[in-house]
């Protein structure tokens, strides 16, 4: 679908800004495969399946917000801002994945 | 007393994390583009977040040679100063919409500068491990 040209930003701030979500969403998936490889790297056990499943949950929760806020910002017109709920839920995500990792090292 | 004033403003801002409509109370709305830097900014921040983890993941499990608490030593370093990062992302680009609504000048900070402190004495750690600690 081509935009309205007279509302399309030269800047392109839309766009980049979807692209932002979707670098950050790789990198992500880069941290939850290095996880959830070393959670089933001694063997599957119960414990080590339920941290690799919580780091999968975390995933899709991060999934889940970019996936939300590319779509706003894929809209024609202007965009509206973030909300701090949105970037909370994301950061929660990165937390928690870095607390599987403290208890998987330990 | 700037200590505590500043602890103050940190619990207001922990307040705005979760709850969006507080933010829209002061101020006016700014240029839409200026708020997507700072959601680009908050993004880049979180990527940073996210290679350190991956990096202390990368620690724990791609050098299983390594003594068991220099290993989880490098780990402990990396995840947390990933964690600490991601917290700032947040607490920051609460801070710089703020400035923006209020049209005050933008927060600056010393993070940039002491996680450049911690991320090169990670690595200082990790070439005198490699180089000595293989044995322990």
């Amino acid at each position: 679908m081509e935009p309205h040209q007279d509302d399309r930003d030269p800047g392109l701030q839309p766009e980049r800004t979807r692209l932002a979500w979707r670098r950050t969403t790789l990198a992500g998936t880069v941290a939850t495969v290095l996880a959830v490889k070393a959670a089933l790297n001694g063997g599957p056990d119960a414990p080590s399946i339920a941290v690799a499943a919580l780091c999968c949950g975390l995933w899709l929760g991060f999934l889940a917000v970019a996936h939300r806020r590319i779509r706003v910002l894929a809209e024609a017109g202007e965009p509206t801002t973030l909300t701090p709920r949105h970037a909370s839920t994301a950061v929660l995500c990165t937390v928690a994945l870095a607390a599987c990792a403290v208890a998987l090292v330990l | 007393m700037g200590k505590v004033l500043r602890v103050i403003e940190f619990r207001r801002n922990i307040r705005l994390w979760f709850a969006p409509e507080r933010i829209k109370e002061d101020g006016s709305t700014p240029d839409y583009r200026f708020s997507l830097a700072n959601e680009r900014t908050f993004l880049a921040w979180l990527r940073t977040s996210l290679a350190l983890i991956g990096g202390g993941f990368a620690v724990d499990q791609f050098l299983p040679d390594l003594r068991w608490a220099w290993r989880a030593g490098l780990a402990l370093g990396l995840l947390g100063a990933g964690v600490l990062c991601a917290l700032r992302a947040v607490n920051h680009w609460v801070r710089c919409e703020q400035a923006m609504r209020r049209g005050e000048d933008l927060p600056v900070s010393r993070f940039p500068a002491l996680l450049s402190i911690g991320v090169a004495i990670v690595a200082l750690a990790m070439v005198v491990v490699v180089l000595f600690g293989w044995e322990g």
